[in-house]
């Protein structure tokens, strides 16, 4: 059997509460900034959790015009700007030779909950005849990779993924198969959402997910610590371009880093609860599938969500995983500043480990004033590490106990 | 122009996102402003907005033109 076709990382885009442009988040995060406050979207006031990452300054009209914009949910408009912003980043131009080769793989959780919530009060006033024709496409969650493949004339596998918060992961996991397969040479790959509604917070709330620090928003996403609630429920997107490596150095690409390895489980265990065998082998997996040694990796993007069990059951995973080696890991969680993205949660959170890679420093993990004791790893708390960074792990798990894990290389 | 014709224009405008300058009464929504199928749904469902009435199907069908939609409200409006 020929040789594995390896794939590279050659563009990066971010729309996301710590900042819209890969830049400006990535300063953010290694600044330790929170992007958390009040919801503005609508009046919190009747519920338990007020508090959200929202993004800001966002203006799909430089991208989109009013019709176009009007037509698709707000997700879609993350995910769009993410993966026009990545492609650019990566300077590839499309032409009619090799638009059959590039593909999409970008997901949501959710989709278009806002739109479904605001045409359904349109119903209930008006009955059927004022459900707009552009109500399904202008919801559904294939309609990133839909309408990036029609906006920038990409004719390769144009997919998308639903597996709750390890969607992102799972997207660019699965896309650097295609890639390494053979089905496209590259893949614009990643996870966006946009759930903060009234029903989107109404129920996680339910299912008391979520933070209650109302009164301490900035501060409420707080990994690790003893006294951590909940998550807090961000949006935005993160897409990456992923390129075959001969591809990439033939055109003289800027290459961030490589992703050698993709791993998957399920827990087979519960709706939400997590459970620590399953992380742990999807990480193992993901290792497997690099052919690296576990005491290679020096730092881990977690999926660190806030939660009193996942915290305390990802580091637990980790301790399997990596035996001896987890106490020399340096374990980081950007959620502390974003809050937790869901489908886009992924996608954004690999571009920030591929960001780590790339310019060899740990992010902080914020909010950490007394750490769990449970909870006894290395977790870069509250200030940014220079430190060396040849392979990073990147894990998200999501309800339904499916859980992604991915590994970037140094390049 | 008249009041009919202005709003009618005007929604022509939002719904297809054209230039007021390119929205002659002549012009077909799809032949000349671009309009898919789905356009054409909209556009008839913000005229009943707008003028408060409800166009039959096979009415809707017949309404191609900026003229035609002007015509329609003229000729239906209560």
């Amino acid at each position: 059997m020929s040789e594995k076709r390896r794939v590279v990382i050659t563009g990066l885009g971010v729309v996301s509460p710590v900042g819209v442009g890969t830049e400006k988040a990535w300063a953010n995060i290694v600044k330790g900034q929170s992007g958390i406050a009040r919801i503005t979207k609508f009046d919190p006031s009747a519920f338990t959790s007020q508090i959200a990452g929202e993004v800001k300054d966002f203006n799909v009209e430089n991208y989109l015009s009013a019709k176009e914009a009007r037509r698709m949910d707000r997700f879609i408009h993350f995910g769009l700007i993410a993966g026009i912003e990545a492609f650019k980043d990566s300077g590839i131009e499309v032409t009619e030779e090799n638009g059959e080769r590039i593909g999409v793989s970008i997901g949501s959780g959710i989709g278009g909950l806002a739109s479904i919530e605001a045409t359904n009060d349109i119903y209930d006033e008006g009955g059927t005849r004022k459900i707009s024709p552009f109500f399904i496409p202008g919801t559904i969650i294939n309609m990133i990779s839909g309408n990036l493949s029609i906006m920038l004339g990409l004719k390769g596998p144009n997919v998308s993924i639903v597996t709750a918060c390890t969607t992102g992961t799972h997207s660019i996991g699965d896309a650097a198969r295609m890639i390494e397969y053979g089905d496209a040479d590259v893949m614009l790959a990643g996870g966006a959402e946009a759930a903060i509604t009234e029903l989107g917070v109404g129920g996680f709330a339910a299912s008391r997910a979520l933070s209650t620090r109302n009164d301490d928003p900035a501060t409420a996403s707080r990994p690790w610590d003893r006294d951590r609630d909940g998550f807090v429920i961000g949006e935005g997107a993160g897409v990456m371009v992923l390129e075959e490596y001969e591809h990439a150095k033939t055109r003289g690409a800027r290459i961030y880093a490589e992703l050698i390895g993709y791993g998957m489980s399920a827990d087979a265990y519960h709706m939400t609860a997590p459970n620590m065998d399953g992380p742990r082998r999807s990480m193992n997996n993901a290792l497997k599938n690099a052919g690296i040694d576990a005491s290679k990796v020096q730092y881990v993007n977690a999926h660190g969500t806030s939660t009193p069990l996942g915290d305390a059951n990802e580091t637990n995973a980790i301790k399997a995983t990596f035996g001896a080696h987890a106490s020399k890991i340096v374990v980081n969680s950007t959620k502390s500043m974003t809050g937790h993205l869901l489908g886009g949660a992924g996608g954004l959170e690999s571009v920030f480990t591929v960001l780590a890679i790339h310019h060899q420093i740990s992010p902080p993990t914020i909010n950490i004033f007394n750490q769990d004791p449970e909870c006894d790893l290395d977790y870069c708390a509250n200030t940014a590490r220079d430190m060396p960074i040849e392979y990073a792990l990147k894990n998200n798990f999501g309800f339904g106990g499916t859980n992604g894990s991915l590994v970037f290389k140094k390049i | 122009m008249s009041d009919i014709e202005q709003r009618v224009r005007k929604i022509v405008c939002e719904q297809l996102g054209a230039n007021e300058a390119d929205v002659k009464n002549a012009s077909s929504f799809v032949d000349d402003l671009g309009a898919d199928s789905l356009d054409t749904v909209e556009l008839v469902m913000a005229l009943e907005e707008e003028f408060d009435c409800e166009i039959p199907d096979d009415e809707a069908e017949k309404i191609t033109t900026v003229q035609q939609a002007i015509d329609y409200v003229n000729a239906n409006l209560k």
